[in-house]
């Protein structure tokens, strides 16, 4: 019994599936981190939303919702905002991100104030 | 992307005020951001066209390049790149979608 849990989990005992998923949002964090020093970055996996979709098989990636309120948006339009994410997230992108639900704001735009 | 492909492209956008390029059909999207599009459009009463690209891999591949934007669906309006869904929803949201929709269809064709 000992033996197949060790196969299950990682040394921190969390699930596997679940480490990788948290390995991506470190990534993204750090990206957006550094790139946009944004005052707000709310992260979200959404994986359980699309499970076993077409699109979510064929290319092996999660789904995320990220959220970013950053001064670096000020004065730039929605798409501009939203390439600028992209570009910072390309490798990902192309590999473990199937999908991103973007929510780009100003400081002054979002609504939670922070 | 190859020239030809660049071509059809061009063609679909000057053929129609308003494109989507998505997964799926309208009646039928394989994917929840692609029908949230569709939603959008036929909240709207829009007239649109819609390019599946699940079935054409070199529009898949070539799209993603021409709008320098790297997922789809992509939304055209008049030719002009509008967004995906996040930023379609937001524009709907704000009544600005309509007005965008509106203008172009109204454009007499050049």
């Amino acid at each position: 019994m000992a033996a197949t849990i060790s196969q299950e989990h990682d040394a921190a005992g969390e699930p596997m599936l679940r480490r990788e998923m948290s390995e991506t949002m470190t990534v993204i964090r750090e990206r957006l981190t550094a790139g946009l020093s944004p005052t707000r970055l709310d992260i979200e996996d959404e994986g359980h939303l699309h499970a076993g979709h077409a699109g979510a098989r064929d290319h092996g990636g999660g789904h995320y919702r990220v959220t970013v309120v950053s001064a670096a948006f000020e004065g730039v339009g929605a798409v501009a905002r939203h390439r600028r994410v992209y570009a910072l997230l390309a490798e990902e992108m192309k590999t473990r991100v199937h999908a991103l639900a973007l929510t780009t704001l100003t400081p002054a735009e979002d609504p939670t104030g922070h | 992307m190859d020239e030809s492909t660049r071509q059809r492209i061009t063609d679909i956008l000057n053929g129609n005020k308003v494109v989507l390029f998505m997964k799926g059909t309208r009646h039928f999207p394989q994917c929840g951001f692609s029908g949230a599009v569709v939603q959008v459009l036929n909240a709207n009463k829009a007239t649109y066209e819609t390019v599946n690209v699940l079935a054409d891999p070199t529009i898949r591949e070539g799209i993603k390049e021409f709008a320098s934007w790297p997922t789809i669906p992509q939304l055209y309006i008049g030719g002009e790149f509008v967004g995906g869904a996040d930023i379609v929803r937001e524009l709907h949201s704000k009544g600005e979608l309509a007005a965008l929709i509106e203008k172009a269809s109204a454009a007499v064709s050049s």
